[in-house]
């Protein structure tokens, strides 16, 4: 995998100090100003929360003042020469001196573009191989992405447990790295798993397996969304990361880990509910562990009602919503591939009781 | 020496012959095979799309000025953006740049036609009739499924959705087929132009006394003829995935789609440059004239803009390099990529030294330029961002990108194309165009241009994916997209302002005589608009300037080539 030795990773890291470190320097203070507008932003890649989104920013700040530099410097020239050299009607009989070239000069603004190009060029190299080109720790958690129109499926290999749009993850601090990694794949069509502020994007083909890593820093909800336009609704193909603490992931695989709730001894409507949907299409598409449901089409419902949102993340997850949803997903989400299921009120009152019992 | 005068030094006659028996003016035209018509209708269908391509922008930004708006439905705005793009590379830059190539080439290189005038009729025939197919779509594509008309695949058509499973229906057919006869009339016309500038010379123009726009149109065709030709035979691949059942792109049963994307980028990073070339070939020949000054290094402008050919085709996976083609594809892509800046670099800084010590006249084909130096300059840069594949990982298919390739196709392409217009519609109607619409236009567009594209990047910092046809409220993306939208509208009233000026001067415009902006080039030696024969008498040239010999005989530039 490793495509260049110890050694010579070792030359790529040298561009890390000396005169790249002054360019990081003036480069921060550029974006101060438009990083203060734009902070609010949740998804904003200038304010990175894992190491792969890091490394991208430092990178990012390094190529923002070369570009800086670039453009001040040959824009002024061109203002410049504008200003100075425009016609004036006191000397229109003549024309100019006419100059044809010089060899020297062409030569020179050949040399220092080359010379950018590679400083530029060898730092990418080292943040593509300090990110695509590592080891996978041993101990790393595995996380199974599918993408399918217009929503993600999330499978925990190892622990067992099969979750959908939202992904769950442990924090990764320093002391104590916890990193995950991510093997992609597609159902149908391309999509693209992007959350700017843990990494950079990458697509999800189908018949093709993509990783990606990740080791967020802070706990916290981090969003994204389907980057790549996979269908009528892509817009609406949400990604929420859930950054838990050690003993809140555990917590959380814990409950991930039991069954779906059956008993409804309690509730005859959820027990109503539970019969109608057994005995309904919808077996065909969800799964519910432990029932007769197996389907793998739509996204598993065995503790749907543990999730903040419902349809990739378009909306929250409350009885009301749920109910429309069920109803005539295309109201809320047109082109969604889940169709209307006909039910009448009383079943889909009957319905919607059972599914917000599966915590 | 008068104006006149150089003109009967290169040319015999001067005023058409009078009395011949009138004609039937649209079988003169549907029939014709003469390179100025040909070229007059390319531009005039190309414009004709550009307001139909522009309209559907508008509806586009309408939808996306405020978060979760309901202008238009998801399909609607998939079909726009698809339309949009298509539309603006197949339909508009391509032809429009064919256009001025056919009318201006030959007359560069003091010839009286293409090399072969009827294929040249048939591409642009075949081209006009790609386009009307794409948009017959809307009203014949239901098909048995009645699902979708206009195609909603996205410009690029990645497979597997272009698959007759994610898309029934006929509309990805019409797709399909609108661009492998628009590549057909693209190859045609590609063909002419290469022979063309190959074998018509007139005598004493050696290839290294051609204008630099003939070079750049040899560049640009050859560089048609090796990408158009793998995107032409992928659609033939993918209509047999969908009619014959091979899976070439099928990936359920086995296929790849990543070799879609290959046989699609192939095409589509070249084909920035087969439109970027051309803008590159006007902004050539304007500064030198609006400076007073011969082009500065004119071999290394020749050699950048052959390398730029070459290099161009090795960048293709640019546009891939979020796909997971691995480290050490993606570090080789990164390289080329860089590369490809240097020279253009040269470019930039040889219009700069051309500048340099002249006597700058702001007319308006001149200000157009200088606005094309200073957006193309900015869109190489963030290229430049982009080409730093970790960068592109943030940065790809998001707001940014769209904002990028923006800049190029309007800020650069664009604005070339406008000085272009101000420039040589003297020379194509025998009218100038008026100088103060023509300023009023260039303001208000640039100020529409910069409110819609410098805030357009950064929503892509923010996060914001491109073709979406809404977004959610609490992304921090409404603000900067309604701006983004102001200035679309912005844009439009300066486009509209273009669009009267030329009918405007049409009928009421100073008469321009043979040579208003006092150039060098061959094409101005010649009546406006030119006879049909071009020359009466075809030209020797001694020189890259003809009519600076002509104008200068005590300091000719033949003493210094």
């Amino acid at each position: 995998m490793s495509l260049f030795s110890r050694r010579e990773m070792k030359f790529f890291s040298k561009f890390r100090s000396g005169f790249v470190r002054l360019f990081l320097g003036a480069a921060y203070c550029m974006p101060l100003g438009s990083s203060i507008a734009i902070a609010q932003s949740p998804t904003n890649i200038f304010d990175p929360a894992a190491t792969p989104a890091r490394s991208i920013f430092d990178l990012s700040m390094l190529v923002l003042a070369v570009t800086l530099a670039i453009f001040l410097i040959v824009s002024g020239l061109l203002l410049y020469a504008l200003i100075r050299f425009r016609h004036r009607p006191e000397d229109a009989q003549h024309e100019p001196p006419q100059i044809y070239g010089s060899n020297q000069i062409e030569l020179s603004w050949t040399v220092i573009p080359v010379l950018i190009v590679v400083m530029l060029f060898l730092t990418t190299a080292r943040v593509i191989l300090g990110t695509q080109a590592i080891p996978k720790p041993k101990d790393a958690l595995n996380v199974t992405v599918i993408a399918h129109q217009f929503w993600w499926e999330y499978r925990y290999p190892k622990l067992g447990i099969v979750t959908a749009n939202e992904l769950h993850i442990p924090v990764s601090s320093s002391a104590d790295a916890n990193p995950t990694y991510l093997n992609m794949s597609s159902a149908d069509v391309d999509h693209s798993f992007w959350v700017p502020r843990l990494a950079g994007k990458t697509d999800v083909i189908p018949n093709r397996v993509n990783t990606m890593w990740i080791d967020p820093k802070v706990p916290g909800l981090y969003l994204g969304q389907c980057a790549q336009y996979c269908g009528m609704q892509h817009a609406k193909m949400l990604i929420r990361v859930y950054v838990q603490s050690p003993a809140d992931f555990a917590a959380w695989v814990n409950q991930q880990k039991q069954p779906a709730r059956q008993d409804f001894a309690a509730d005859p409507e959820a027990a109503e509910g539970q019969a109608v949907f057994m005995h309904s299409a919808c077996i065909n598409c969800h799964a519910i562990a432990g029932t007769a449901a197996t389907g793998r089409f739509g996204p598993d419902l065995t503790h749907m009602a543990s999730r903040d949102t419902l349809c990739s993340g378009a909306i929250e997850n409350t009885p009301q919503n749920l109910r429309q949803w069920i109803d005539d997903p295309n109201s809320l989400k047109p082109g969604s591939l889940m169709p209307a299921m006909h039910l009448n009120n009383h079943d889909l009152d009957a319905v919607t009781a059972y599914l917000t019992q599966l915590r | 020496m008068s104006t006149t005068q150089v003109v009967e030094g290169i040319d015999g006659t001067l005023t058409a012959q009078k009395g011949s028996p009138p004609r039937n003016v649209i079988y003169e035209w549907l029939t014709t095979v003469d390179h100025k018509k040909i070229g007059i209708m390319y531009i005039a269908y190309a414009l004709i799309f550009l307001l139909v391509a522009g309209v559907e922008a508008m509806v586009m930004r309408i939808q996306l000025a405020v978060p979760n708006n309901h202008f238009v439905s998801p399909q609607v705005f998939n079909q726009l953006f698809t339309m949009h793009g298509t539309t603006m590379v197949f339909f508009v830059g391509m032809p429009i740049l064919f256009g001025f190539g056919n009318y201006l080439v030959p007359l560069m290189i003091g010839a009286r036609d293409m090399a072969f005038p009827r294929l040249n009729a048939f591409s642009f025939w075949v081209s006009a009739f790609a386009g009307l197919m794409l948009y017959f779509s809307y009203v014949g594509a239901s098909g048995l499924y009645a699902a979708g008309s206009a195609p909603d695949v996205g410009w690029f058509a990645y497979a597997p959705l272009t698959a007759k499973v994610f898309s029934p229906g006929h509309s990805t057919d019409y797709w399909t087929l609108a661009v492998f006869l628009s590549g057909i009339g693209s190859i045609g016309t590609a063909l002419n132009i290469v022979t063309t500038i190959i074998c018509m010379r007139c005598k004493g123009m050696k290839m290294y006394r051609m204008p630099l726009l003939v070079w750049l149109y040899l560049v640009m065709a050859s560089l048609v003829f090796v990408t158009v030709s793998p995107l032409t035979a992928a659609q033939v691949m993918l209509t047999f995935d969908r009619y014959l059942g091979s899976h070439f792109f099928d990936t359920q049963a086995g296929g790849s789609a990543v070799l879609w994307m290959h046989f699609f980028w192939i095409f589509g990073h070249p084909e920035v440059y087969v439109l970027v070339l051309p803008a590159f070939a006007f902004v050539n020949e304007i500064i030198p004239v609006f400076s007073r000054k011969a082009i500065f290094g004119y071999p290394a402008m020749v050699a950048a803009s052959v390398g730029i050919g070459f290099i161009s085709l090795s960048v293709w996976a640019h546009h891939m390099f979020t796909v997971g083609l691995g480290a050490a594809a993606n570090t080789f892509f990164v390289f080329a990529t860089m590369v490809i800046s240097v020279p253009t670099g040269i470019k930039i800084f040889n219009w700069l030294a051309t500048i340099w010590g002249g006597k700058v006249i702001f007319a308006t084909p001149m200000i157009f330029c200088i606005g094309f130096l200073f957006q193309f300059l900015v869109a190489g840069l963030t290229g430049i961002m982009l080409a730093a594949a970790p960068f592109d990982w943030q940065l790809g298919n998001s707001y940014f990108v769209v904002a990028h390739f923006h800049y190029v196709l309007v800020g650069a392409i664009l604005f070339a194309l406008f000085a272009a217009f101000y420039y040589w519609y003297p020379k194509i109607t025998g009218r100038m165009m008026s100088e103060t619409l023509g300023k009023w236009h260039f303001w208000i567009f640039m100020i529409g241009f910069h409110l819609t594209f410098d805030f357009m990047h950064i929503p892509g910092l923010l996060g914001m994916p491109r073709r979406i046809y809404t977004y959610e409220a609490n992304r921090g993306w409404g603000e900067w997209n309604l701006i983004v939208s102001i200035g679309a509208v912005v844009q439009a009233i300066g486009l509209l302002i273009f669009v009267y000026n030329m009918v405007h001067s049409y009928f009421r415009g100073k008469v321009a005589g043979h040579d208003p902006w006092d150039a060098w080039t061959l094409e101005w030696a010649t009546s406006s608009p030119p006879p049909d024969y071009n020359f009466a008498i075809l030209p020797t040239v001694k020189s890259r300037r003809p009519l600076w010999d002509l104008k200068h005989p005590e300091d000719p530039d033949s003493d210094y080539e």
